[in-house]
């Protein structure tokens, strides 16, 4: 008995010392984030402060409301939003229609033909990149929201059916046969057996390519010019363009372009796990 | 009779692969417009001088030639490869800290693995913005962390030998992606071999080393490839944060392929560039397969 208890004792302190260490660790890792919120509610005068006040003192909620009248961020949004609905209805729509054609029907190639999507995972995009706005420049769609929407029509993307695959290879193929014998075409397996089974998977890539698409600053950098058709991120650069000393304000744009993420993020999260578990298996 | 059958079953053969091709027709137009055919394109641009506005001009390997002698190539070059070679090996190194300290079994763990994470999510752009503030000499958190432990303050990217360093230092806020890969391979290893090393009497410090680092290895590897290649193609902080300055420490490939293809509209000398970037991104994916062997452990290996 006396031995249990001691050996309790030492488990409890074990654990307590890992505590300690995980919460230095958390704290460090979140203090970026609470400067970021701390700077864009502080006046102007306040952020020229050394050392520095965590706690703003007055709390100027206001600088988010001026950080959006200087800039045009709701018509930002709105322009993100449309083409990550435009993208991702693409995206998943050709890659599952690609995936499933890989791991549940039989045709000649499907191995060496799937190794070539794999292989494009790991081709560096800017490689293709010269031609393509050459492409898309020719055809007069410069500066408008297609170069980011067009590609993903096609195939979209090669994670994104490699994700898919995986999937899909989980459920019993007995369903296809059986859904044969009743005389359903392909497509229909696909469209009314599948497809229905796969909504974990396919809120995951919806989320994963919302990310993707509320982030990425090169494709959009490129092809988007003019002002009324940038995106958060362009956006967002052209804030700090034009108040690059306002660091509160800075702080309140970077503030409401993170914000959305962590809200998905709260709300999404199983479907965050299940998809970094299945981009996991890439390493087996 | 059996003839009849057998035909049923050849159309069927024959519809299902007809079907196959068709499902991944998207994905094959898409393969051919936007990766093969732009890849070859941009070869034979590589071969031509060109500035959109005129026409191209075919001038050989003069492009190339152009390149090996551009001292600006050879900095961007290496400051990529101080970024990759420095920067992702400890990255990986704390990712895998990382994702051993969330893989403890206590409780509310659930909540560090969380806040781990979160910092991954954020956008580059943001991101950037975020850090150069942090990097402030003056008014900023990283020289207000200095000073408070009684250490001078740094012109973090003000300063050539410092501003590498410091966006590698960024970098290491968003390891939390990697770690939950990692997280999930540390997840996937049998309790039964933990279980088999502790009645042999192994410590933890032997477990390691003996079932959880080999049985992680694939994990690891594929972390490792996707990471160089990301990191090859740094770009966003450097465009934000420095401008690829002070002095063109932070000259990275990228922005240096960006500037000639779409500041100077130097299309041949741009190609050029993206094609000696994928020859060594190439190699290196290459090299680490062939090295694979001798340190990436797979389950099935056992059985073989």
């Amino acid at each position: 008995m006396q031995t249990m208890d001691s050996r309790t004792a030492k488990e409890l302190i074990l654990a307590g010392f890992w505590y300690v260490i995980l919460s230095i660790f958390a704290l460090t890792l979140a203090l970026p984030l609470v400067w970021l919120l701390s700077t864009s509610l502080k006046t102007g005068g306040q952020t020229f402060l050394m050392p520095p006040k965590w706690i703003p003192e007055p709390v100027v909620w206001t600088n988010y409301s001026d950080a959006f009248k200087a800039v045009a961020f709701h018509e930002y949004f709105w322009n993100t939003i449309r083409i990550v609905i435009f993208a991702t209805t693409g995206a998943l729509l050709t890659a599952s229609l690609a995936a499933f054609a890989f791991a549940r029907l039989r045709f000649p190639f499907r191995e060496p033909l799937f190794l070539l999507v794999l292989s494009t995972i790991m081709l560096p995009s800017i490689v293709t990149l010269i031609p393509t706005f050459i492409v898309f420049r020719t055809l007069g769609w410069i500066d408008t929201f297609l170069p980011l929407i067009v590609p993903l029509w096609f195939g979209g993307g090669a994670f994104n059916i490699f994700l898919f695959r995986q999937f899909f290879m989980t459920i019993p193929l007995e369903l296809d046969e059986a859904a044969r014998i009743d005389g359903a075409s392909n497509f229909r397996i696909y469209w009314g057996v599948i497809l229905p089974l796969s909504k974990p998977v396919l809120a995951t890539i919806a989320v994963f390519a919302f990310i993707h698409n509320w982030n990425d600053f090169f494709e959009p950098l490129i092809y988007l010019q003019s002002p009324e058709n940038w995106t958060m991120a362009i956006g967002l650069r052209g804030f700090q363009g034009l108040y690059h000393t306002e660091w509160n304000l800075m702080m309140a744009a970077s503030t409401a372009m993170i914000a959305p993420l962590l809200v998905l993020f709260f709300f999404a999260q199983r479907y965050f796990v299940s998809g970094i578990q299945m981009s996991g298996l890439a390493g087996r | 009779m059996f003839a009849h059958r057998r035909n049923r079953r050849a159309s069927l053969l024959w519809s299902e692969a007809r079907d196959g091709y068709l499902f991944i027709l998207p994905w094959i137009l898409g393969f051919i417009i936007f990766t093969a055919g732009p890849m070859l394109a941009s070869l034979y641009i590589s071969f031509t001088r060109w500035e959109i506005v005129t026409p191209s001009v075919w001038v050989g390997g003069a492009q190339y030639v152009k390149l090996f002698n551009d001292d600006r190539f050879w900095l961007s070059l290496y400051n990529t490869s101080y970024y990759v070679f420095v920067g992702v090996p400890l990255h990986l190194f704390f990712a895998l800290l990382a994702a051993l300290a969330v893989n403890m079994n206590l409780r509310g763990i659930h909540f560090f693995r969380t806040a781990y994470y979160v910092p991954s999510l954020t956008p580059v752009v943001a991101n950037s913005i975020l850090w150069v503030w942090i990097f402030h000499p003056e008014w900023g958190l990283a020289n207000a962390f200095l000073e408070w432990i009684g250490l001078e303050g740094l012109y973090w990217l003000q300063d050539p030998r410092l501003a590498k360093p410091a966006l590698i230092v960024m970098s290491f806020w968003s390891i939390g992606g990697q770690m939950v890969i990692l997280l999930a391979g540390l997840k996937g290893i049998p309790m039964e071999l933990y279980e088999a090393a502790a009645i042999d009497g192994a410590n933890w410090w032997s477990r390691f080393w003996r079932v959880t680092l080999p049985l992680l290895t694939p994990a690891l590897f594929f972390n490792l490839i996707i990471a160089i290649i990301g990191a090859f193609q740094v770009f966003t902080q450097a465009y934000i944060m420095t401008e690829g300055g002070p002095n063109y420490s932070t000259l990275f490939y990228l922005l240096y392929l960006f500037r000639a293809a779409f500041e100077n509209f130097r299309m041949g000398y741009a190609s050029a560039m993206a094609w000696v970037l994928f020859i060594i991104v190439l190699t290196f994916t290459a090299l680490q397969f062939m090295l694979s062997d001798r340190w990436v452990f797979y389950e099935g290996d056992v059985r073989r």
